[in-house]
């Protein structure tokens, strides 16, 4: 049965939460993939303040598809997550809680969510159409120059993510692999 | 000769990027279904069952299956007895994927200056077009859009001649590894062998677009793409690498010869969203 969590995420909320756990998120979240990263980081490092509060919160990585008449979004699955392991660090150091995207984390990234008692999860990478359904509202409140890439608020209800990297830095990728592995 | 006006080369694109995003291949869709019965994950399960919901809604609702809807990859196979009228060949191509990626609320990924500004460019412009001059008077089109995630796991090896079966099929089995979860699997391994540089990429490539489930006709080949599917589905990795037995869903190679000293291997991966369409003029 999959766990029903809502944002912002408490200490004891993550605390519960185990790598492969199936969870669905309800609440706030927001977006940003590459280019707003860079921004995001760019914005700490010269001191200023961030276009939203990240403590507690979660970022999405996702680019999405522009919403047809009558959409919310369009198609709105996670993009790879590595890309973002140069800002995912400092983001936590400043309060983010949880990630969604799928792939590989790196060891920073991993010690960064294990220090800040943070979490990963990831969506199902391909199913922009499924996700999309989950998003009930969405609007841009950063960077709209940036496109598909520009910062969403994004309303979710019943988001079907899974725990990848808990807060103890226990990985799916790692212990899903060796249990079906065949030598 | 026959004239054909490149206005219908602009419709027809027009048409594939919009079906091609929306619409799952039949084979596609028939080989994780089977993996769905063959997984013996539970979560691998559950996510082989989403990933065949997801393509039924973007089918019921037209709206793309995934939100990178990819550069626009079109092999063009022109026949020599055709006359094209009404303007240039490329702009019209051009101006078929700026229709589509509009009218198809399609995500435009295509930046510009690739290492400097990464600008958008807006319209998702310009294909990669890969054109044949073939007997006849007809022109084949087919529209692959490829996605990011899976194109930057893909590899290039220039291995030598004494590597043997054996070193492709390291350089393979590394290579997946190595991508884990990344490029979305399930996945399609295409891989070409031979040729030059630019060769081996084009029939990596090129071997994506054939059906999952067809081999090659060399029955060596073929027993070589039985065996790395075999190998590859022993990793572990499994759907969206969270365990399980499906890692790939084909292996297709495509062979060329090769200069007396050179053995080169391209591997190029494709997500579960293995979208192509093709259309005839």
């Amino acid at each position: 049965m999959a766990k029903i969590i809502y944002t912002p995420l408490t200490s004891e909320v993550i605390n519960d939460l185990r790598a492969g756990d199936r969870v669905l998120l309800n609440g706030i979240i927001y977006t940003g993939r590459d280019a707003a990263h860079k921004r995001l980081a760019e914005l700490i490092e010269k001191g200023q303040k961030l276009p939203m509060d990240i403590k507690d919160q979660v970022i999405y990585y996702v680019g999405p598809c522009p919403a047809k008449p009558g959409q919310v979004i369009g198609s709105a699955g996670p993009t790879t997550s590595g890309r973002m392991d140069a800002y995912a660090p400092l983001l936590m150091d400043h309060g983010l809680r949880g990630m969604i995207g799928k792939g590989l984390r790196s060891q920073e990234v991993v010690d960064s969510i294990i220090k800040n008692k943070a979490v990963y999860f990831a969506a199902v990478g391909g199913a922009g159409a499924l996700l999309a359904e989950a998003i009930k509202e969405a609007e841009v409140i950063a960077f709209p120059d940036l496109g598909a890439e520009a910062i969403y608020k994004l309303r979710v209800e019943n988001f079907p993510v899974t725990v990848i990297i808990d807060s103890k830095g226990n990985d799916l990728y790692k212990s899903g692999k060796e249990k079906y592995k065949i030598i | 000769m026959r004239e054909i006006n490149v206005e219908e080369i602009t419709k027809t694109v027009e048409k594939l990027c919009i079906e091609s995003n929306y619409y799952l291949p039949p084979d596609v869709k028939k080989a994780l279904e089977d993996a769905l019965d063959k997984e013996e994950s539970p979560l691998g399960k559950e996510i082989l069952s989403d990933i065949l919901k997801n393509q039924e809604i973007a089918r019921k609702k037209d709206v793309p299956i995934c939100q990178d809807t990819g550069l626009t990859v079109i092999f063009l196979e022109l026949g020599q007895e055709v006359r094209l009228v009404g303007g240039d060949l490329n702009q019209a191509i051009d101006e078929g994927v700026r229709r589509g990626y509009k009218n198809g609320y399609l995500r435009k990924s295509a930046v510009d200056d690739p290492f400097i500004e990464r600008k958008n460019t807006g319209d998702n412009t310009p294909a990669i077009v890969h054109t044949k001059i073939v007997p006849g008077d007809k022109i084949k089109i087919i529209l692959a859009p490829k996605g990011g995630g899976s194109e930057n796991m893909s590899a290039l090896g220039m291995l030598k001649p004494s590597d043997g079966i054996k070193g492709i099929k390291k350089f393979v089995l590394d290579t997946v590894e190595k991508a884990g979860s990344n490029p979305c699997p399930p996945i399609i391994v295409g891989i070409g062998i031979g040729g030059t540089i630019e060769k081996t990429t084009l029939i990596a490539k090129q071997a994506l677009l054939r059906k999952v489930g067809e081999h090659n006709p060399n029955p060596k080949v073929a027993e070589f793409e039985k065996e790395l599917l075999e190998e590859i589905n022993k990793l572990g990795i499994g759907p969206q690498g969270f365990g399980g037995r499906t890692t790939a869903l084909a292996v297709n190679i495509e062979t060329f010869p090769a200069h007396i000293a050179s053995m080169p291997v391209a591997i190029n991966i494709q997500c579960h969203v293995a979208r192509h369409q093709e259309a005839i003029i």
